[in-house]
């Protein structure tokens, strides 16, 4: 074997350079330089990616069980607090209450009270202003003059201090981290005696969550019934018709979804377009106007429409590639032409149908705006219910816990899909 | 070179205008929108600014994100906006995380013009240290003059009264409000609502006699929907704010008219954020705003009434259409003769269970 003028064998085998240096040690220098060049290329993309997606995602994580305001605002109270046996029936001692009274009063003075009445109050009903009332009393209290125990002058400010459950529920929420987010987000909540489901008339988030899941595959499917046709017609007209048709997918698209979805409140309501239509053609009478929106179906038809480009296009990129000469090979071989599609063309397709389902699934799984102004109440999805907590409860810890449990879903669905259908079959085109 | 010196003289007289533009202070004021902020910009707004050169008002729409923008503005420690409008409970629960500033009302507001302390002049509507009262609405049920016979209905039990008047009703998609109608109409007294309310058996009552109604209830969530829902005849009747009625009765004249009883009676106000950029001019503006003459003053652009008890009887007539506004308040004796007073405490204390269990309701279809 002939060696390379520039590489010389040493004597224990391994490669020189012509100057001496070790070939492996160049090689290695080289492809690190080309890595390295590589990742300064990528640089800008991940860093946008790691500032603009994966760090408020870790954020929300946090958010979900973070609960350090406790320990916080009562910061000598919780370690007396957590010698406390919760089942014995007793008040905690004296001791409690005194690191207590002085914790609160700090945390008055601070004005940063009533943000942990706030927290507990999501848990159990009336904390928030029994946190207001005593933090209002408490201004007066000098804990020098004080004449009877501290428990004593608790309770006095309010008979509820006297009760158990509050000291309990201080007790279990006064950890750094606290699940009780997630046992919402799931309709359990902690008791006493453990986990345990919520009343039946406070249970919603299964429900939603079900609700979700059902409506997003049911759209899914409805794209594919409806898209599948009209991307093979485009795909299979002359470019310069089917550059026009394809015109009329994309203008919808470009629209704004308020207006789309105004339109639809237009055309679906009882004194809308389509009622009137079918009223005056006799085909119902004047009391029984259908009822197509405000409910599941205004839903289902509103974001069907809104999500059918992102079928479509996906599905023509794929049909576009399909040479046509396959199935006129089949239809030569004898096949039928309904053969000839099941067993020719469609499976060609299926990557374009799996790329497609995957586009709309998740995009509905996290549909907003249709559902609120067209969902009525049972149209309505769990990210209406993640924009409530954020902006009008202001409950972001259940926010983020029901906005984790939806990416779970997700990614578990897309794992799923990778095991059965296998995401290298996806194609966008 | 006389070119290079024309040049930058005319940078540099551009340059100083900019600066004395920027000179002006810019105060964001947040509000409601639509036809409100255009009655606060009139009434309080322009004469703020012409009385105080070198100020400038600047409007933001965003008062239903209010309490979860200005979070995120503390959180970011960036806060931007001057004086908020908010409803009471969020003045609260904004004042509870300390993101609003505590105000010295005998300070910080204006004397009543009667003389009376701010203290006494707003009363009862100073429920948190943090609110300063502006106005007082109602929510309370509209209905189609054309669609309920002779006997238009007269009181709350009525709504929920399907045999005398059949059809579809429009109700807010909120627990508030419709939990005491509910009590109400079941034939708790209008005082013991909220004592009722506290209880278990008292939700289940409500929600009992909510069902009778639900397959029949159209729930609506902007404050323009039931305006709209009774002039499109979708509805025979819906609760609405008092000053939507209003508009739908008197300046758009459909054949729609309203009844007062057990009407829903809410103050809304104003906030001054933590870390307010303009600490100062924001001061100055709410109490140049919250004055006598200027609550009164803003009744002639909607049918909202003063805060203060001292403007009650400078309240005139409306600025376009000419009509005495008194009678459209919802603080006049002869619509005030049965007053449901949304307890803020007590909606501060229940919101996020009731609202959980409305939910709850509402999806059980």
């Amino acid at each position: 074997m002939s060696q390379s003028s520039s590489t010389l064998k040493t004597a224990d085998g391994s490669l020189q350079m012509a100057d001496g240096s070790s070939l492996k040690a160049n090689l290695e220098r080289s492809l690190r330089r080309r890595k390295r060049n590589a990742l300064l290329l990528v640089a800008p993309l991940f860093l946008f990616i790691l500032i603009t997606f994966l760090v408020p995602i870790f954020d929300m994580l946090i958010r979900s069980v973070d609960n350090k305001i406790t320990a916080e605002i009562l910061p000598t109270t919780i370690p007396l607090l957590a010698n406390w046996d919760a089942k014995s029936g007793k008040l905690p001692d004296e001791s409690v209450f005194k690191a207590f009274i002085n914790d609160a009063q700090i945390a008055n003075k601070a004005k940063i009270i009533n943000r942990l009445g706030k927290r507990l109050n999501y848990e159990k009903s009336g904390t928030s202003s029994l946190f207001r009332k005593t933090g209002r009393k408490l201004k007066k209290l000098d804990p020098e003059k004080l004449t009877s125990t501290y428990k004593d002058a608790l309770i006095k400010i309010d008979k509820k201090w006297a009760n158990i459950a509050i000291w309990q529920l201080i007790q279990r929420e006064s950890g750094r981290y606290t699940n009780s987010h997630f046992l919402s987000a799931v309709d359990t909540e902690n008791s006493p005696d453990g986990i345990k489901w919520k009343d039946e008339d406070s249970q919603i988030y299964l429900n939603l969550f079900k609700r979700t899941l059902w409506l997003s595959f049911l759209i899914t499917f409805l794209t594919v019934l409806l898209g599948y046709p009209i991307a093979y017609l485009l795909a299979s007209l002359k470019t310069k018709t089917s550059n026009l048709l394809m015109i009329l997918v994309l203008l919808p698209f470009w629209t704004s979804l308020l207006v789309r979805t105004s339109a639809w409140i237009a055309l679906l309501q009882k004194e809308g377009v389509i009622n009137d239509v079918l009223v005056t053609i006799g085909l119902i009478s004047e009391d029984g106007r259908l009822a197509m929106i405000h409910n599941q179906t205004g839903t289902i038809i509103a974001m069907t429409h809104i999500l059918l480009p992102f079928m479509i296009l996906p599905l023509f990129s794929v049909m576009k590639t399909i040479n046509p000469s396959y199935v006129r090979a089949a239809r030569s071989m004898g096949a039928t032409s309904f053969t000839a599609f099941r067993r020719v063309y469609f499976p060609n397709t299926v990557a374009g149908i799996g790329a497609g389902g995957i586009l709309v699934f998740i995009l509905s799984i996290g549909y907003y705006i249709t559902p609120a102004l067209v969902g009525g109440t049972q149209g309505t999805l769990i990210s209406n219910f993640i924009a409530y907590h954020i902006s009008e409860s202001l409950n972001w810890g259940l926010a983020a816990a029901l906005g984790t449990l939806l990416l779970l879903l997700v990614l578990a669905l897309y794992i799923l899909y990778d095991k059965v259908v296998g995401i290298d079959n996806m194609k966008l085109g | 070179m006389k070119m290079f010196i024309k040049c930058s003289l005319a940078t540099a007289i551009l340059a100083a205008s900019v600066t004395t533009a920027q000179a002006e202070t810019e105060l964001v004021v947040v509000s409601w929108g639509g036809a409100y902020t255009k009655s606060q910009q009139k009434a309080y707004s322009v004469p703020f600014m012409e009385a105080n050169k070198g100020i400038k008002i600047i409007n933001d729409d965003s008062s239903a994100e209010a309490a979860s923008k200005l979070r995120a503005q503390a959180e970011a420690g960036k806060v931007t906006w001057d004086v908020v409008d908010v409803l009471p409970d969020i003045a609260i629960a904004l004042c509870d995380e300390g993101l609003a500033v505590e105000i010295n009302p005998e300070k910080d507001l204006a004397k009543g013009a009667d003389g009376s302390s701010a203290k006494d002049d707003f009363g009862d509507a100073l429920i948190s240290p943090c609110f300063i009262p502006e106005i007082v609405y109602s929510t309370t049920i509209g209905y189609r003059t054309d669609k309920v016979g002779d006997t238009p209905p007269s009181t709350i039990a009525d709504v929920f009264d399907l045999k005398k008047y059949p059809g579809k009703r429009a109700l807010n998609k909120n627990p508030t409000g419709n939990l005491e109608w509910a009590l109400i109409a079941d034939g708790v007294a209008i005082k013991d609502v909220y004592k009722e309310l506290a209880t278990e058996a008292g939700v289940k009552r409500a929600f009992k006699k909510l069902d009778t109604i639900k397959k029949d209830v159209v729930w609506w969530t902007k404050g323009a929907q039931p305006g709209q829902l009774l002039a499109d005849g979708e509805v025979v009747m819906a609760s609405a704010y008092n000053g939507r009625l209003f508009s739908a009765i008197v300046e758009n004249k459909q054949p729609v008219g309203m009844m007062w009883d057990a009407q829903l009676f809410e103050l809304d106000g104003y906030i001054i954020p933590k870390g307010a950029p303009h600490m100062k001019e924001a001061m100055a503006y709410v109490k140049f705003a919250t004055d006598t003459k200027r609550q009164a003053d803003q009744a002639k652009y909607i049918s909202y009434g003063p805060a203060r008890k001292s403007s009650a009887a400078l309240v005139g007539k409306h600025a376009e259409l000419g009509i005495d506004m008194a009678p459209h308040m919802p603080t006049n004796p002869a619509n005030a003769k049965n007053v449901l007073y949304k307890d803020i405490n007590f909606w501060a204390d229940h919101k996020d269970e009731l609202a959980e269990k409305f939910e709850a309701w509402l999806a059980k279809g």
